[in-house]
């Protein structure tokens, strides 16, 4: 049973780390696309989106096109930096950010915008600066449909099979997270191995449903919110 | 002249544009802008805070120059010195009345704590009636409570002067005269400069010294216009 709790480990390990770059970049697209009215800011926002709708074999590809050791960026990374990403646990951190990206910009977009301009121009009068508002007042009422985004993103990123499996393989250990060992086990026919594997995908899952409940009362589903009003 | 007030600018898209060509000039103390709804008062009161910017024209309050499109110069608002008590007040809903005001004390990157005190706070607390509520969300007070609020929020930061957008207008009667009252000796007491918009001809009767009248985005009647204060000069 090993293997599930190395598998529930990486599984854990990749997701917190998608979240978190989703939480930088996703927010910093969310705020720009909620601010600036520039033309193509509609194309822009339902290319990010496509992560959402595109089949996650289609998303593997083009990473691997991209990433692949004769990708542009991975052939870049390869010889400049020596690193290579395909078949490696932090290529699986990438496809699981990107697969679940527009939960967070989605959410943050929202959000932003949901905060009135009238408070951002009270706190300017009373002398504050453009970062400044931004982290006492725009951030603080954004922070709950933010926080929302990025924990329906951690459960995304956690369940992430088809992008994952194109990028970075099924090494056992390495890159074999729990709903790719489910299905190496069942491909298997290691029966047991799949029942402990399946319990503890379901029962993680509902911690994590239980404390997004928890940090974000009500508000979970929905990623409308009108700060602490 | 404590005020001289230029603007150009139109407004949304079109066809649905709306010209703003307002030009006064005022020496009063209290200074009000008077007109019917959609005349462009506030837009006047948020281009003279620096709110917006007006495509032409000049702001000055006494000799300082804080917009002036002919040399280029928008000086940021936060630099303008202006108090600006907004229509629906803009409270900061996260932040207890307490924070609220002391908001402009703290200009770093983070919020006054819940327990942060000073004397300031402390001062308009009292003097305002609002102790038993400074723990309170905004949310959590009465209508009469966050108008208040909002008008030391402004104080506390020390404004070289006052704007204030419709601040009576959410009101009942009785407590719009109470409050028209209390804003009239506050004005007095600390002769701080005041510029007040209203609809409201009872607010012009008991708070006026001088008045603009605006309406549809032009000056109809009242101070002496802009160019006829700089002959003067």
């Amino acid at each position: 049973m090993d293997t599930a709790w190395v598998a529930l480990a990486l599984t854990l390990k990749v997701a917190g780390w998608a979240t978190a770059i989703n939480m930088v970049f996703g927010v910093a697209v969310g705020l720009a696309l909620s601010r600036w009215r520039w033309m193509g800011r509609d194309v822009v926002d339902a290319l990010l989106t496509l992560p959402m709708v595109l089949p996650p074999t289609v998303l593997g590809y083009y990473l691997l096109v991209l990433l692949g050791r004769h990708g542009v960026i991975g052939q870049w990374l390869q010889d400049k930096l020596g690193i290579q990403l395909i078949f490696t646990w932090q290529g699986a951190v990438i496809a699981a950010s990107v697969v679940a990206f527009p939960l967070v910009f989605k959410a943050a977009r929202a959000a932003f915008e949901n905060v009135e301009p009238n408070l951002e121009q009270a706190a300017r009068v009373l002398g504050l600066s453009e970062t400044a508002v931004f982290f006492r007042v725009t951030l603080p009422l954004a922070w709950r449909g933010i926080l929302a985004g990025s924990l329906l993103a951690f459960a995304r990123a956690t369940g992430e099979f088809g992008a994952t499996l194109m990028v970075a393989g099924s090494i056992a250990g390495e890159t074999q997270t729990l709903s790719i060992a489910v299905y190496e086990a069942v491909q298997a026919g290691q029966d047991a191995t799949a029942n402990f594997l399946v319990l503890v995908t379901s029962v993680s899952c509902f911690a994590l449903l239980l404390s997004a409940g928890y940090l974000a009362p009500g508000r979970i589903a929905g990623q409308t919110q009108r700060g602490a009003r | 002249m404590r005020w001289q007030v230029q603007l150009i600018s139109r407004l949304g898209h079109a066809p649905s544009t709306f010209d703003i060509h307002i030009d006064f000039a005022s020496d009063a103390q209290r200074l009000v802008l008077f007109g019917p709804s959609g005349a462009g008062k506030t837009q006047t009161m948020m281009m003279m805070a620096g709110l917006t910017t007006p495509q032409q024209g000049k702001v000055v309050f006494h000799d300082k120059v804080l917009f002036d499109s002919v040399n280029h110069l928008h000086l940021p608002t936060r630099q303008r010195g202006l108090g600006y008590v907004f229509q629906d007040y803009a409270l900061f809903p996260h932040l207890t009345v307490r924070q609220n005001m002391g908001f402009a004390l703290r200009q770093g990157w983070r919020n006054p704590s819940t327990s942060h005190s000073d004397p300031q706070v402390d001062h308009w607390l009292a003097v305002f009636q609002l102790q038993s509520v400074a723990d309170l969300l905004p949310e959590q007070i009465s209508g009469g409570q966050r108008q208040r609020t909002a008008l030391a929020r402004a104080l506390v930061a020390q404004p070289q002067a006052l704007l204030l957008d419709e601040p009576f207008a959410a009101m009942d009667r009785p407590l719009r005269q109470r409050l028209r009252q209390e804003l009239l000796e506050l004005q007095t007491e600390l002769s701080l400069p005041m510029v007040l918009i209203t609809h409201d001809e009872e607010d012009v009767q008991a708070f006026a010294q001088e008045v603009v009248h605006i309406e549809k985005g032009r000056v109809v009647s009242g101070s002496s216009p802009f160019e006829q204060a700089n002959h003067r000069v």
